[in-house]
């Protein structure tokens, strides 16, 4: 796998397909679900073969349930090697969350404690993932609502260790640490000190809801709106430490006009050309 | 015989098929930007059906029961017409009668 | 009280918790009386993701019954009936059934049917790719005893009911016409342009493209009806994907 270009991203939303061909090159790479291009054929294999052919691609797995106590679905893992070895993704992502149970898919992200046994078991499937795949994936911090009293590790601890283990890469969501710091009160910028910034190969960007809960407020990750100011601060902290780094505007319910999009990833690009600018003074 | 009696009327029926077709299917790439036209303008077209989602939501679900509530959509403008025969409506409705518990 | 369940079982206890009222057991939050609302994020994404996939399938469906009842049906389905796979394009194939025996619509006969239509168009949204013919590949003398392979996606469609008339209605621009009684037949098919064709037929037709489907030769299929409507529709959206004439290649 060649390596995703270090500048702003977007999710590819199938209403946007003519948009972005009638401006090739206006957006540095796309992101799509790979489970929303495991049908045999139609728009969806040629919109996306289209879309290949002009720009660099990352393919995210929400599938796996790599967070689930059972193993992984063999059957899934063969459809992802299919689109891998079709489409020849510069990078593989997929969540620190599991979404099956039995035979049921639920279609959400779910959340796991963080004990010696959640570490054991993803990792042994992070390891399948890499060799099915033939390649390093990067695994993403989730947002999460509750937390297990049963966790005996810190989320940026269980992924440190896990990065160690296995070789994985991590998809760093600032969306993700903003919303959880947000419902579980702590300090997003304490998260990033103690986030293993080294492994990260994509950052993800998004806009969420608010809530209010009687002790404050309880935010929702929506990918319903735009990045909130507090996200972009976020943002542009962690760029000052690591440098320029692949970054995906993710906007996936109420998706507004391509135009919309394209301003989120023009503000990207600004951060990162600052952040190129401090490292090459830096230099 | 058989076989030489039908061979005209295929011939004849295959050309007013191509006749009647018009211009052969165009090539994909051509045309796949009319299809996302389309579908933008909120016509029923390339639809693919149901998506992934990896983002949560705060819309909250109506918590109503089916079985309290009424179908109330496009449904109450629906007249099933009678049968050919005029006699009976759906045959699914008229079991469902009989099933009714006598009153 | 630190319980330290195995990860099977915490997953269990969340997975019944979904589909109950309470929270599981061994969460924790700043304030513990918020757990329930903190869970029920959970629970919430789950069944809304769920139905929007529901309605995104079935979308005439969601019309014909409204958007709360469709809402509350969708619950009961989904709890009978979840995905089976992370293929979300895949799921729905038994909702037409479990409309069939919803108690609640049995006075809507017409919605199972309706529901497998819009099952079947999905499928031939997804269906593999193949190209057609260029027409003079048909130019054979022995015509009668040609095979033609069909698109995949190309397939048959028919009710007893006048669900074809009632999907058609459903449709942007359609003209609300009174409804003709049924059975209804429809040739259902991805074109080369991807999008998907719900075709009205006439029986005959419908018998002509049967024996076509199941590999009989032109000349068989002949013997049911006049086969030029049928020929017209396979070449004007490009369903013909292969020819067989019999002779040894």
């Amino acid at each position: 796998m060649s390596q995703l270009p270090h500048t702003s991203g977007l999710g590819f939303k199938p209403e946007h397909f003519h948009d972005i061909m009638v401006q090739p090159g206006a957006v540095g790479f796309f992101e799509v679900h790979a489970e929303n291009y495991m049908g045999d054929g139609g728009a969806a294999h040629a919109m996306l073969t289209a879309l290949r052919a002009d720009h660099a691609l990352s393919l995210h797995g929400v599938g796996l349930s790599i967070g689930g106590a059972q193993g992984l679905n063999p059957a899934h893992l063969d459809r992802l090697r299919k689109l891998i070895d079709r489409y020849q993704p510069e990078s593989f992502s997929e969540h620190l969350a599991w979404s099956s149970h039995g035979t049921a898919w639920l279609n959400d992200l779910l959340p796991l404690p963080y004990t010696q046994e959640t570490l054991t078991t993803i990792c042994t499937h992070i390891d399948q993932v890499q060799d099915r795949l033939g390649c390093r994936m990067l695994l993403e911090n989730p947002a999460t609502y509750v937390t297990f009293e049963n966790s005996t590790w810190t989320e940026t601890d269980f992924l440190t260790e896990i990065t160690r283990r296995t070789g994985c890469g991590l998809l760093l969501d600032i969306n993700n640490v903003f919303v959880s710091a947000t419902n579980h009160r702590f300090d997003a910028r304490a998260y990033l000190a103690a986030f293993p910034l080294a492994a990260v190969g994509e950052i993800h960007l998004a806009g969420h809801d608010a809530e209010d809960l009687p002790s404050g407020p309880l935010l929702i990750d929506s990918h319903g709106a735009p990045v909130a100011d507090p996200v972009w601060a976020l943002y542009a902290a962690v760029l000052e430490q690591t440098g320029p780094l692949p970054t995906l505007i993710e906007w996936d319910t109420d998706v507004p006009d391509f135009a919309t999009l394209l301003s989120e990833a023009a503000r990207a690009k600004t951060v990162l050309a600052r952040a190129k600018g401090g490292q090459s003074r830096a230099a | 015989m058989t076989t030489k009696s039908l061979a005209l009327p295929l011939a004849a029926s295959l050309a007013t098929a191509l006749t009647l077709a018009g211009g052969h299917a165009h090539a994909q790439s051509a045309t796949m930007e009319k299809c996302f036209g389309i579908s933008l303008a909120g016509a029923n077209d390339c639809a693919a059906g149901p998506g992934t989602t990896c983002s949560g939501t705060s819309t909250v679900d109506y918590q109503g029961n089916a079985w309290t509530l009424v179908a109330a959509g496009t449904c109450t403008e629906i007249e099933l017409p009678a049968m050919a025969d005029g006699t009976a409506r759906m045959g699914s409705l008229e079991e469902l009668d009989r099933d009714l518990p006598p009153a | 009280m630190l319980h330290d369940p195995s990860h099977a079982k915490t997953e269990a206890a969340f997975n019944a918790a979904l589909w109950g009222p309470a929270p599981p057991a061994g969460l924790t939050a700043p304030d513990a009386n918020e757990i329930a609302q903190r869970f029920k994020v959970y629970r919430n994404n789950v069944q809304h993701s769920l139905t929007r996939a529901l309605a995104a399938r079935f979308p005439v469906i969601e019309a014909l019954v409204g958007p709360a009842f469709f809402t509350a049906m969708a619950r009961v389905y989904i709890a009978q009936s979840p995905p089976q796979d992370p293929v979300m394009l895949r799921w729905g194939a038994s909702f037409a059934g479990f409309l069939d025996g919803f108690p609640p619509v049995a006075h809507l006969p017409f919605l199972g049917d309706v529901a497998r239509l819009e099952y079947v168009r999905g499928r031939a949204c997804h269906a593999a790719d193949a190209d057609p013919v260029a027409p003079e590949v048909l130019a054979v003398a022995d015509l009668e005893s040609l095979r033609l392979t069909l698109h995949p996606s190309a397939l048959l469609f028919t009710s007893p009911l006048p669900a074809v008339q009632i999907w058609q209605s459903h449709q942007t621009g359609a003209a609300r016409a009174p409804l003709l009684p049924g059975p209804d037949y429809a040739l259902i098919a991805r074109q080369p342009d991807f999008t998907v064709i719900v075709e009205r037929i006439e029986p005959d037709t419908f018998a002509v493209l049967s024996s076509l489907c199941d590999g009989e030769t032109l000349g068989f299929a002949a013997g049911k009806a006049d086969p030029t409507p049928a020929l017209t529709l396979l070449l004007r959206h490009g369903l013909i994907i292969d020819t067989d004439t019999g002779a040894p290649r």
